[in-house]
């Protein structure tokens, strides 16, 4: 109770009252999450149920248009799925996917960035090194390459299954590198203090001082480049299952439902994919301001 | 006495080449620091030894190499007759060592870790050398070593950002006191504080030293803390010791015209609007230093073997000198 007073006390919740457009990006982008995680309670239909959705109900326009129907709000999709429940279950998968991979990237970046930092000399290097070589790749270019070859190694039947876990491990690797860099940085910084060198005098042990001491105190940066990353991992999500290579149509993401509902396009049906679009524009858009804000709320410099 | 601290011989050298692939292509040699060169001394049970000097000269290092932060490039420190050496280990010998010897930092504001709170911080050294097992024993023996140090067991809660640069150095004094060590070292702990603080500070060492019969290596350029805290008194130059001695007879007639130098540039409330001499001249770069006595190109009374041979350290009467021109 004490830490959320003084959370209310404090300076970021000053600042963040401060900034309407950080408000309403923040409303924003609660009101995605909510209902992306509470999509099976939420939405209208289940739009994967096969008793529930009809063909003839297939490609209705938004309810407002003069063929509309006023029990799907955004319109049907060719095989008569609700346009506004299919968004919310993509973002259900979009969000999963994006927190993972960055859950990943964190991970291994936090670690390797703090032993690379610590330990410092040859460890050092090549951890850095491997980065630096992983940067001179586009990450979309490495995700592609890992769940294109990732799923030439299962059976057919079986690819829809592992999609998921192909598609986070591919954004979650590609993701690291920033993590890495800027904990290393800080640790370098934390090393030399002098907290530090009492620790090594108390005889405390170089695995615990890594830990306890120096990894506390390098977390701060961690959280902004987290939540940048989350949006960033969303659109790579999409742009992967655009290109083809990412969650299948049985699952589908905002990416699939962009990439499917594109076809559709030039027939006149734009609201299959537009509103998806908007969907994912808006995700995006909100946590990015939201993390944007972070930055700057948490960079004593600028308060 | 017994001599609890011996430092014999030690010299550090840090290697500063440039990267490997710089020395090739441009032919560059290797260059080595030599931050502190055949130091030894002996430290008593219950004395306290200071060092002094300009800033790069050396002090911190010697301290750090005491302490077992830097290993030595040659030479030995000895702890109750433990080689330092081994400190690092991680036997159980070498803990023992570890609790033995502690150490108060100069910048409080950066030897506690910030997100600890400082019941936790003073128990560190408890619990890193299992002497008393978490539970009521422990909270009791932080509020004991708070209160030692004129802190209530109700600061233990709070984190170090909450107290001023007076009380943390405070609250160093209590987690290095955590572990009941025998061997304090004490890098310049009241230098970054207001000098009514310092007071404060140095009086709670003294008070410390004689309840608990500690042995302190003070390191400090500051000649009044030095003069108020030290029995005997160390002066260093490039690395070198120039001049060691009983605190009186160094400060009461030093015979290195660097000592002499030092204690004439002691700002004096009596001397109030008389010129004070500064010290001439600039530290000489230790990558580079002069032949002979390092001190030659500053050095009054500088003559013939001054640049060619280095002096040796020559006991007089209460000291030793390293100085050509130093007579009985």
């Amino acid at each position: 109770m004490e830490a959320i007073s003084r959370f209310f006390d404090g300076d970021v919740w000053w600042s963040f009252k401060r900034s309407p457009v950080t408000v309403i990006a923040a409303i924003l982008a609660v009101i995605c999450i909510l209902g992306a995680v509470l999509a099976p309670v939420l939405a209208p239909h289940n739009p994967y149920d096969l008793a529930e959705i009809s063909l003839l109900d297939s490609n209705l326009p938004p309810a407002w248009e003069a063929t509309g129907n006023s029990k799907f709000l955004l319109g049907t999709d060719q095989q008569g799925r609700d346009i506004l429940s299919t968004i919310m279950y993509g973002s259900r998968v979009s969000l999963l996917v994006a927190v993972c991979a960055v859950g990943m990237s964190i991970i291994m970046g936090v670690s390797l960035g703090l032993v690379a930092g610590y330990v410092g000399g040859r460890v050092d290097s090549l951890i850095m090194r491997i980065a630096d070589i992983q940067l001179t790749f586009p990450a979309i270019l490495v995700a592609l390459l890992i769940s294109g070859i990732g799923r030439q190694f299962v059976p057919r039947d079986m690819q829809d299954a592992i999609a998921i876990y192909v598609i986070i491990f591919s954004i979650g690797l590609t993701g690291w590198v920033k993590y890495a860099r800027t904990v290393r940085g800080s640790t370098l910084v934390e090393k030399s203090k002098e907290y530090v060198q009492a620790a090594r005098v108390i005889g405390v042990s170089q695995a615990r001082i890594m830990f306890s001491h120096v990894l506390p105190n390098v977390l701060g940066p961690v959280l902004v480049v987290a939540t940048l990353n989350i949006a960033e991992a969303i659109i790579a999500e999409a742009t992967l299952s655009f290109l083809g290579v990412g969650m299948p149509p049985t699952q589908p993401s905002l990416g699939t439902l962009i990439s499917e509902g594109q076809n559709y396009l030039f027939s006149g049906e734009w609201w299959i994919t537009i509103f998806p679009g908007i969907a994912l524009i808006v995700m995006v858009i909100s946590v990015n301001l939201v993390g944007d804000w972070l930055r700057d709320a948490l960079n004593p410099k600028l308060r | 006495m017994s001599a609890l601290v011996q430092l014999k011989n030690v010299s550090k050298t840090f290697d500063v080449s440039a990267p490997w692939l710089n020395r090739v292509i441009e032919r560059k040699p290797q260059t080595f620091l030599h931050a502190v060169s055949e130091v030894s001394f002996n430290i008593n049970r219950g004395e306290t030894l200071a060092l002094v000097g300009e800033s790069g000269c050396g002090k911190s290092t010697v301290a750090r190499l005491t302490v077992g932060l830097y290993e030595t490039s040659t030479g030995q420190v000895i702890i109750d007759g433990h080689d330092m050496k081994a400190s690092n280990q991680g036997t159980d010998a070498a803990r023992a060592m570890r609790r033995k010897v502690q150490m108060i930092f100069q910048d409080p504001y950066a030897s506690l870790n910030p997100r600890w709170r400082v019941a936790d911080i003073v128990a560190e050294p408890i619990r890193t050398h299992t002497l008393i097992p978490d539970g009521p024993q422990l909270d009791k023996r932080v509020a004991e070593l708070l209160g030692l140090v004129k802190l209530t067991a109700k600061d233990g809660e709070k984190y170090p950002h909450q107290f001023s640069g007076g009380q943390r150095q405070r609250i160093s004094i209590a987690r290095a006191l955590a572990s009941n060590p025998e061997f304090l070292i004490c890098d310049e702990p009241t230098s970054a504080l207001d000098v009514s603080v310092q007071a404060q500070v140095l009086n709670l060492m003294k008070d410390l030293q004689r309840e608990m019969g500690l042995t302190y290596l003070f390191i400090s350029h500051n000649l009044q803390v030095v003069h108020h805290i030290a029995d005997r008194v160390g002066v260093m130059y490039l690395g070198r010791i120039v001049e060691i001695g009983d605190k009186d007879e160094v400060f009461g007639a030093p015979k290195h015209p660097y000592t002499r130098m030092l204690l004439d540039a002691i700002p004096d409330l009596h001397m109030t609007g008389k010129a004070r001499t500064p010290v001439a001249g600039e530290v000489p770069n230790p990558l580079n230093p002069p032949s002979g006595c390092a001190f030659n190109p500053r050095c009054p009374k500088k003559f013939e073997p001054c640049d060619k041979t280095r002096p040796q350290l020559v006991s007089f009467a209460g000291r030793q000198v390293a100085c050509h021109a130093a007579t009985g």
